[in-house]
């Protein structure tokens, strides 16, 4: 466990996986967007990087904190998503013990001894948006939804400066669709 | 036949609160310092750098070549600097390499330029994407002959634009080449970084001749007593020869030992009589610390991560961060040892002991070395390991 994940430091570390073309960079990206300008936190994203992510399973890394982060990168996630069976397989073990587990309950198949962790059908419900290409930012909602890292009010900010202006409205419905599935207890 | 594209002009700075990876917020910072000139070699992990400026570049009416290898890019560079603007190449180890021919004819030259190296893990072509920091030495002592440089190392985005901008005062400001020390995982890294307004922007000018060309007599080489000769630009009028063999004040060629003491004296007094201004260097709780842990770039992060772990155990521990690698802060180092509380530095770098020599020839105390050729990250856990045992 790497010495920063001290809860003394108020410090989280997120890794949300998948394949190529699931968003996750994206996803990352405005996740500590909203934590670093908006929400007056700290943070620091980084992405796999070189072959392992032109295919296979590739992750999006965030460390949030309300003070200052040194070591940037996560190793052993407070918080990890999973959306694709073989990013289960490569980042499971790298989850804190005890830490939160999210799956995308139509991509990843745990095995039977994985009992305790959330299971989101982002995907469907992305379907049920009208677009599949927003799966990455109903994952972000739920997200917030069960960690409370940012604030919802700055994950709109982080949105509306990012997405272009036709998706706005799109990606918006897609954030308080994944919220409100979180809060709802599912 | 070509057609001409015409782009859209955009701001040169982007004054504003970002989160933007370090290679971009480089590449904001060229903008921002007045770059009117890039030609570079794309390569991994500094492409992103070269990228940002190919699209941002042309739209603030500057120019973007690519160019067919690294040393034709330090030429090429070379030249936009000459010309009079300012002008920037990034690159990695092996491209730095390439570069190493012309870095020293900048220097003899004494041509302002500056060079952004994102280091890998080598030598040779060794691993593209991973993290290395093994470059430390090439960029003091790389290129042939002696001369003296600058060589900036941020640990963070918002240092990459800070930094960046400062190289491109200094390398005016002495009319020599410096260098931007990055690594993989400072360049690779999105962080929160605050762009200035455009007239909060520190600008250094180049020192011109005094007099308009023509009249009375212009020596492009005769310095003054700063060490730093006044530079003409191409097609203004001045007489000016350059030329990398040993020259006199007028800049032709004098082939003598006297000519050669005097000239390579100067390349090098321009930096060393200058270090105490030039010197950059981050400390913290150093003033009672019995250990001090040195540290650059992304590994000074650990460094201070591991200072504050070791502290909160009841060790008096200190972190010093050289932000200018080259001059290297002797003068903080040997203040450390005169104040009598140190009884060991800890040194982690990723390289088998390049900084560790700095601080082993400046003092007959302990320095433990923590090394790791390249690829990974050193670990605050490690460092503390190190500092307790």
């Amino acid at each position: 466990m790497s010495s920063d994940t001290t809860p003394a430091n108020g410090l989280m570390q997120i890794r949300i996986s998948g394949a190529g073309g699931q968003g996750i960079v994206l996803a990352g990206m405005l996740l500590g967007k909203a934590a670093s300008l908006y929400d007056q936190k700290e943070a620091v994203f980084t992405q796999s990087y070189g072959p392992e992510a032109r295919g296979g399973a590739s992750c999006a890394d965030i460390v949030v904190s309300s003070g200052t982060i040194d070591y940037p990168l996560v190793e052993a996630p407070d918080v990890l998503v999973v959306l694709f069976q073989e990013a289960y397989l490569k980042y499971r073990p790298t989850l804190t013990p005890g830490g939160i587990l999210i799956i995308e309950s139509d991509l990843v198949k745990p095995p039977d001894t994985e009992t305790d962790h959330l299971a989101l059908p982002a995907t469907a419900l992305a379907d049920e948006l009208g677009r599949r290409i927003v799966t990455n930012v109903i994952v972000l909602g739920y997200l917030i939804g069960k960690t409370d890292v940012v604030s919802m009010d700055a994950a709109k900010q982080a949105i509306e400066t990012t997405v272009k202006p036709r998706t706005l409205d799109l990606n918006l419905r897609a954030l308080d669709a994944g919220y409100d599935r979180a809060k709802s207890g599912a | 036949m070509t057609e001409a594209v015409t782009v859209e002009l955009e701001a040169r700075v982007m004054t504003g609160e970002h989160f933007m990876l370090g290679d971009h917020a480089c590449a904001e910072a060229a903008l921002a310092a007045g770059v009117e000139f890039f030609g570079g070699y794309p390569i991994t992990p500094s492409t992103e750098i070269m990228e940002r400026l190919a699209h941002r570049l042309p739209r603030v009416g500057g120019k973007f070549v690519q160019m067919e290898d690294e040393i034709a890019s330090v030429g090429a560079i070379i030249g936009a600097s000459v010309a009079g603007g300012r002008s920037f190449t990034a690159t990695s180890g092996p491209g730095f390499s390439l570069m190493m021919e012309n870095i020293g004819l900048a220097a003899m030259l004494e041509v302002p330029i500056v060079i952004a190296n994102v280091q890998r893990a080598g030598p040779s072509t060794g691993l593209p994407t991973s993290v290395g920091q093994s470059d430390l030495l090439q960029a003091r002592w790389g290129s042939h002959g002696d001369y003296g440089v600058v060589v900036y190392c941020p640990a963070s985005p918002q240092e990459c634009f800070d930094l960046t901008i400062t190289a491109f005062n200094t390398a005016d400001q002495y009319r020599i080449p410096v260098f931007v020390l990055m690594d993989e995982v400072t360049g690779h890294m999105t962080e929160r970084v605050v762009i200035p307004p455009e007239d909060e922007i520190p600008r250094v000018a180049r020192k011109r001749p005094s007099h308009p060309p023509g009249e009375g007599t212009y020596l492009p080489y005769k310095a003054d007593a700063d060490l730093v000769p006044p530079m003409a630009h191409c097609g203004e009028g001045y007489k000016v020869h350059m030329t990398g063999l040993t020259h006199d004040e007028r800049g032709y060629p004098a082939l003598n030992a006297p000519t050669h003491e005097k000239l390579v004296n100067r390349l090098v007094d321009k930096v060393r009589l200058n270090a105490e201004k030039i010197m950059l260097c981050e400390e913290i709780g150093v003033e009672d610390a019995e250990t001090v842990v040195v540290a650059f770039g992304c590994t000074s992060r650990s460094a201070r991560r591991a200072v504050a772990l070791a502290r909160a155990r009841g060790h008096k521990a200190g972190f010093l961060r050289p932000i200018t690698v080259w001059p290297f802060p002797e003068t903080n180092i040997r203040r450390i040892i005169e104040a009598g509380h140190i009884k060991q530095f800890v040194v982690p770098e990723i390289n088998l002991g390049q900084l560790r020599r700095e601080v082993e020839r400046l003092t007959s105390l302990p320095v433990k070395r923590i090394n790791h050729p390249g690829g990974a990250m050193i670990t605050p856990d490690r460092i503390v390991q190190e500092i307790l045992s």
